[in-house]
């Protein structure tokens, strides 16, 4: 059974079709990078999938669970209660900008979800959430403030903030793009050894090098379609006009 | 009149004034917030009257205000007034008062949350009650203390309007005794109690924002 699918999706934006009838799948343990130019739709498209966005058309599922589809009236449904409880605790998603709490210091951003969402003991979340930090190599940040990190720690609590609550699946978009050229390589690696455990991702990036190298399959967005898809060798070195060109563009920054 | 007798009936004047101060903020705090809900909501038709309201209260001074809630029942509805009533008055026409204030503060502290900290709660499950009391209105508290500061020190002096009801708070009674005894001497004590309540406000308020400094 398929992690996710996301079937027909279409979105719009004030009547401007933003996604247009998308369909993706992933299964457990994938790597899935998404590609494209910028406007391309590939933030709406995991905003719809993290449900910040509500759809205009299609249907999402988790774990064969319906998520999101579209009701007889045209309108959009969406579970609520414990059902949609369930459904969130399968996935997170790492922002481009960390979005982490400022006011709770670094083990309080991770800890708090797991406590006051989840209810699950302190003890034991807090011990997890020491060991998340070490493997982010962040043990000597847990009582900083966010304002006392920079942007490449910030990001690496943020993943720890949403493994914490240990989702199915992990989004990120575009993690690295809000940071210092010199800061990217230490939240790719973080990201890398999540790979190493098999955690299922669907990454947004424009680490080309990066997004061949880790993934099991990509998709190369444009205008709100998929025009590419398939394993990244096929994709990447795909003679086909609008990939070239739009890798001519990182080729030649 | 003994400046001992003097100093003794200001003293019960100001320990009025602070239990106005006090209770206004206890009433007007927490009835800003729930204003501005009201103000912010879906419901149009409660946004509008929540929106009249707050510009009435904010348009009008307050010392009719405190005559309309006074004399209003009387008025109105022909009850008697006066007793203890004077002092629900001022405290009722103070909070609504102030709470008018409070909600157009808090609504701007609110709408100044980045829309991120919104959806990363969001994401990773938090309710919407407990998205707004864990991560939004603590942020919010911190943008909001500083003009929260400006009303609270305002509030201070507006005790004083208490005397258009001849409520014996500090400057009613400060009035009287100056009135009496032809002697400038309240003014000069009424003048001193504002000041250096208001600096004792100040204080705590910078502790607070200080408290509060610990992130950015
Ligand atoms: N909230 C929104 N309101 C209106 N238009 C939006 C909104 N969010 C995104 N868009 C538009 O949707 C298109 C796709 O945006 P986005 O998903 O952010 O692209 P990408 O992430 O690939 O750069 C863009 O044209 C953008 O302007
Ligand atoms: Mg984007």
């Amino acid at each position: 059974m398929n992690l996710l699918e996301m079937n027909h999706i279409v979105k719009e934006f004030d009547g401007l079709e933003v996604i247009k009838d998308i369909s993706i799948s992933v299964k457990e343990g994938e790597i899935l990078s998404i590609i494209g130019p910028s406007g391309s739709g590939k933030s709406t498209l995991l905003r719809c999938a993290t449900m910040l966005e509500r759809i205009n058309g299609g249907e999402i599922r988790y774990l064969g669970e319906r998520a999101a589809y579209l009701g007889g009236d045209g309108k959009p449904v969406y579970p609520k209660g414990q059902e949609a409880k369930r459904i969130r605790s399968y996935f997170g998603l790492v922002f481009q900008n960390f979005n982490l709490f400022p006011h709770y210091s670094v083990i309080k951003n991770i800890v708090d979800a797991p406590i006051k969402v989840q209810k699950r003991a302190r003890q034991e979340v807090y011990e997890e959430a020491r060991a998340l930090l070490k493997k982010m190599g962040l043990s000597d940040k847990e009582n900083a403030y966010p304002c006392q990190l920079s942007g490449g720690q910030c990001q690496r609590v943020a993943i720890a903030r949403a493994l914490a609550l240990n989702p199915k699946i992990l989004f990120f978009d575009e993690p690295t793009s809000a940071l210092d050229p010199e800061l990217t390589g230490e939240v790719l690696r973080v990201i890398r050894s999540l790979a190493d455990l098999k955690i299922t991702m669907v990454i947004v990036t424009h680490e080309m090098a990066f997004a061949r190298e880790i993934s099991d399959r990509v998709i190369f967005m444009d205008k709100g379609k998929i025009v590419l898809e398939g394993k990244p060798e096929d994709v990447f070195d795909a003679d086909h006009t609008r990939i070239r060109e739009f890798l001519g563009r990182y080729q030649r920054g | 009149m003994s400046f001992s007798v003097m100093l003794e009936q200001l003293c019960g004047g100001m320990l009025k004034s602070m239990e106005i101060f006090f209770l206004t903020l206890l009433f007007s705090l927490p009835l800003g917030l729930l204003i501005a809900f009201g103000r912010m909501s879906k419901n149009i038709v409660l946004r509008t009257v929540i929106k009249v309201y707050i510009s009435v209260m904010r348009g009008t001074p307050l010392m009719l205000q405190l005559l309309v809630v006074y004399f209003g029942p009387y008025y109105l509805f022909g009850m008697s007034i006066g007793g203890s009533y004077r002092f629900t008055a001022i405290i009722l026409g103070f909070s609504l008062n102030y709470a008018a204030y409070f909600a157009e503060i808090y609504r701007s502290g609110i709408a100044s949350m980045p829309v991120g900290q919104y959806e990363a709660a969001q994401v990773l499950g938090y309710g919407k009650a407990q998205r707004f009391v864990r991560i939004i209105f603590p942020q919010v508290v911190k943008r909001i203390l500083p003009s929260v500061t400006n009303e609270v020190i305002t509030l201070v002096k507006d005790t004083s309007l208490s005397f258009s009801l001849a409520y014996a708070e500090m400057f009613t009674i400060a009035k009287q005794i100056a009135a009496a005894q032809t002697n400038f001497m309240p003014f000069v004590v009424a003048a001193v109690f504002y000041y250096v309540f208001n600096l004792a406000v100040a204080v705590v308020m910078e502790t607070l924002e200080k408290k509060l400094s610990y992130y950015h």
